[in-house]
């Protein structure tokens, strides 16, 4: 998806349409669209990635006709960062930084799991969402 | 495909409402803060966030209102949250909102407290 003012919008969208394909209850699947924003918005404002783009892919795990979860990659081709320190490998360039931990914090409390990959070739946030409750 | 925030505000006596609908992003928390800081001009010194209409909130839009927040105590003000979805209502416990600013679950409700 390009980097454009409220993609992150779209792909939550996106993301909600198929939770619900799989009959996840509403208020988990508001959890999973503020999960996606903000791993949207986390490449918007701090990956600098030079083809303005935001790669968006969902799977369904789980058996046939028995689904368990919803997993969702989020990558960029920016610089990356430091997991550890959870800021921008080469600072922020935004005139007003907001601090990329908020939307971590926020993704890792909305989603059941979450792994971040990043490095000099972009970031990938991969979380998972239980299609019920306490089942992880 | 825009969802810009549209912003209602109720004046009282002695309390502010400002009705929300609509994504609350860095565009509409800093719409929120500039009704926000109006009224704090005007000497409102509790102001009620009615999320109702609001079914959205990302970071950027929660850093913005944490400023109003850490305002409202720098001049020994209030600022109150009602009518928030389960999610948003999540999102300020795990961004630590609710620790500075009481949360309602209906307008009734919190003006009273708000106004005592």
């Amino acid at each position: 998806m390009p980097m454009v003012p409220e993609m992150e919008i779209e792909a939550s969208k996106t993301a909600a349409a198929i939770a619900d394909s799989v009959r996840m209850s509403p208020d988990r699947i508001d959890e999973v669209r503020h999960a996606v924003i903000e791993a949207c918005i986390n490449a918007l404002e701090h990956s600098h990635a030079a083809d303005r783009e935001v790669y968006v892919t969902f799977q369904i795990v789980g058996e046939p006709g028995d689904p368990e979860k919803l997993r969702i990659m989020v990558h960029d081709n920016g610089i990356g960062f430091s997991p550890e320190s959870e800021e921008p490998v080469n600072g922020g360039g935004a005139s007003k930084p907001r601090k990329r931990h908020h939307g971590l914090r926020l993704i890792r409390g909305m989603m059941d799991e979450v792994e971040i990959r990043s490095g000099p070739g972009g970031t990938t946030i991969v979380m998972s969402k239980m299609l019920k409750a306490g089942a992880s | 495909m825009t969802e810009s925030l549209n912003i209602t505000v109720d004046r009282r006596e002695g309390l502010a409402v400002i009705y929300t609908e609509g994504y609350i992003n860095n565009q509409g928390g800093e719409e929120i803060a500039k009704a926000a800081y109006k009224l704090i001009d005007e000497g409102y010194k509790a102001l009620l966030l009615n999320l109702a209409g609001t079914k959205i909130v990302n970071s950027i839009g929660i850093s913005i209102l944490i400023e109003i927040i850490e305002k409202m105590i720098e001049i020994d003000g209030k600022l109150g949250f009602c009518c928030l979805t389960p999610t948003i209502e999540k999102t300020f416990h795990i961004m630590g909102l609710a620790q500075y600013a009481p949360i309602f679950s209906d307008e009734a409700t919190a003006a009273a407290q708000m106004r005592s």
